[in-house]
């Protein structure tokens, strides 16, 4: 008889990893592509990575209920940037003197092309955003992201079909400039 | 295609998501339709851009602060084990010295003791550059109004300009009493003094006039029927003193 206890080990379509961190690690490459273009900054994007992994291996015995890895991995970044975001329009106290200058989105080594799409990613409403990356750049399907934004698919068909209508009109450099909408 | 085409189908097709079946009826429609084809191409660029600018992190080396312990969850749990142990020691000890009792005027007493209060205040905005104060000089008559209001009693803002200090101007804060005024003074130098006056439990007579150090700050404080006074500052003793008594005496009236 097996120990009851002991989770069952999670179905990875590929490669069975040895145990939730080596699974955990070498999804890391992909959360922190997505984390960069999601946040357009290299060392904010480290810093969700970061939390996102504590979180995880935190609650990893939560994902061997459920089945795959990688859309549960976005799902915890998805709350946390949520949570970040939250944090950024509270209003700081800090004395003007102390605050630290805007972090630069794009250093040198980054290409023209990088700067651009950072540049345009930003003009994106957040929600769109995800999808984008996550459908365009993470190649996740539509049942994962609805799974990692805890959305139903509609909402993912038509946040992907907005974010691409404007994600073109920004790079065509037709964009009017972003206005901040009241969530309901 | 049977079924009529919708945009869903678009984004599937341009994302690879149609099986074989569908793929082949979807092409043979989308060839009928360029402007739906230029779409489509449209959205797979826009795909194609977003991997060039940022597949290159894939193969960047990992930070190492990313890389959790090998043992990852045992770390969290002797992370945990060490709170509770601390918690269990606190536990033990204040056990031990449960009949202990500290004198009613020992060390919880001096903690928010008057003296120690003001120094806090005192360092907390002395070293203020752009907001020392909420309330400035410039509006004198409306800051004590405003204080005497919130402490419950006439106050008023003494005057140091014989010592060579002018009154930047006063701001409310919070006690163990409640509401607190803090006035700052400021000289030519640029040296700072407090006066932090909080409302005190009715008495027939106040307290003398005392001297405390709290870590760096002199402070001169006293009492009244209704008021603790405590000015504090860093210019030194023989200074503080005699400030300290100009401010005594003009409440002192």
């Amino acid at each position: 008889m097996s120990d009851s206890r002991i989770p069952p080990i999670p179905a990875i379509p590929d490669a069975p990893p040895l145990n939730h961190r080596d699974a955990i690690v070498a999804e890391i490459p992909r959360l922190r592509r997505y984390a960069r273009a999601l946040t357009g900054n290299g060392d904010l994007a480290d810093d969700l990575v970061q939390d996102t992994l504590e979180r995880a291996l935190g609650k990893w015995r939560l994902w061997q209920q459920s089945r795959e890895l990688r859309p549960w991995l976005f799902s915890i970044m998805h709350n946390l940037h949520v949570d970040g975001r939250r944090r950024e329009h509270r209003v700081d106290f800090r004395d003007t003197d102390d605050l630290p200058l805007p972090a630069q989105r794009a250093n040198q080594q980054d290409s023209l092309e990088l700067r651009d799409l950072d540049r345009a990613l930003a003009l994106l409403p957040p929600d769109q955003r995800e999808v984008l990356l996550l459908v365009g750049l993470e190649e996740l399907s539509y049942a994962e992201v609805a799974r990692a934004l805890n959305i139903p698919q509609g909402t993912v068909m038509s946040r992907l079909s907005r974010a691409r209508i404007r994600f073109k009109a920004v790079l065509a450099g037709e964009a009017a400039p972003l206005l901040k909408v009241v969530s309901p | 295609m049977s079924t009529p085409i919708s945009e869903d189908d678009l984004h599937a097709y341009a994302d690879g998501r149609l099986d074989a079946a569908q793929l082949t009826q979807f092409e043979t429609w989308l060839a009928a339709h360029p402007e739906h084809r230029a779409q489509v191409e449209e959205w797979r660029a826009q795909s194609a851009a977003l991997h060039r600018a940022y597949d290159r992190v894939l193969d960047e080396p990992l930070p190492a602060r990313l890389l959790p312990p090998a043992n990852a969850p045992r770390w969290i749990d002797l992370r945990r084990l060490a709170t509770v142990a601390w918690i269990a020691l606190g536990v033990l000890i204040g056990f031990a010295l449960r009949d202990q009792t500290l004198p009613a005027s020992g060390k919880a007493a001096q903690a928010n003791s008057l003296p120690r209060q003001a120094a806090i205040a005192h360092a907390v905005f002395v070293p203020e550059v752009r907001h020392p104060v909420e309330v400035g000089a410039d509006q004198e008559a409306h800051l004590v109004a405003w204080l005497s209001k919130r402490l419950g009693a006439p106050l008023k803002a003494p005057q140091l300009d014989s010592a060579g200090y002018k009154l930047v101007g006063g701001r409310l804060l919070t006690g163990d009493t409640g509401e607190v005024a803090q006035f700052m003074y400021e000289s030519a130098e640029k040296k700072r003094l407090t006066l932090y006056v909080r409302r005190e439990a009715p008495k027939a007579a106040g307290t003398a006039f005392r001297y405390a150090r709290e870590n760096e700050v002199d402070v001169f404080y006293w009492t009244d029927s209704r008021f603790g006074y405590a000015l504090s500052g860093s210019t030194g003793r023989e200074d503080m003193l005699s400030l300290g008594s100009l401010v005594y005496k003009q409440f002192g009236s």
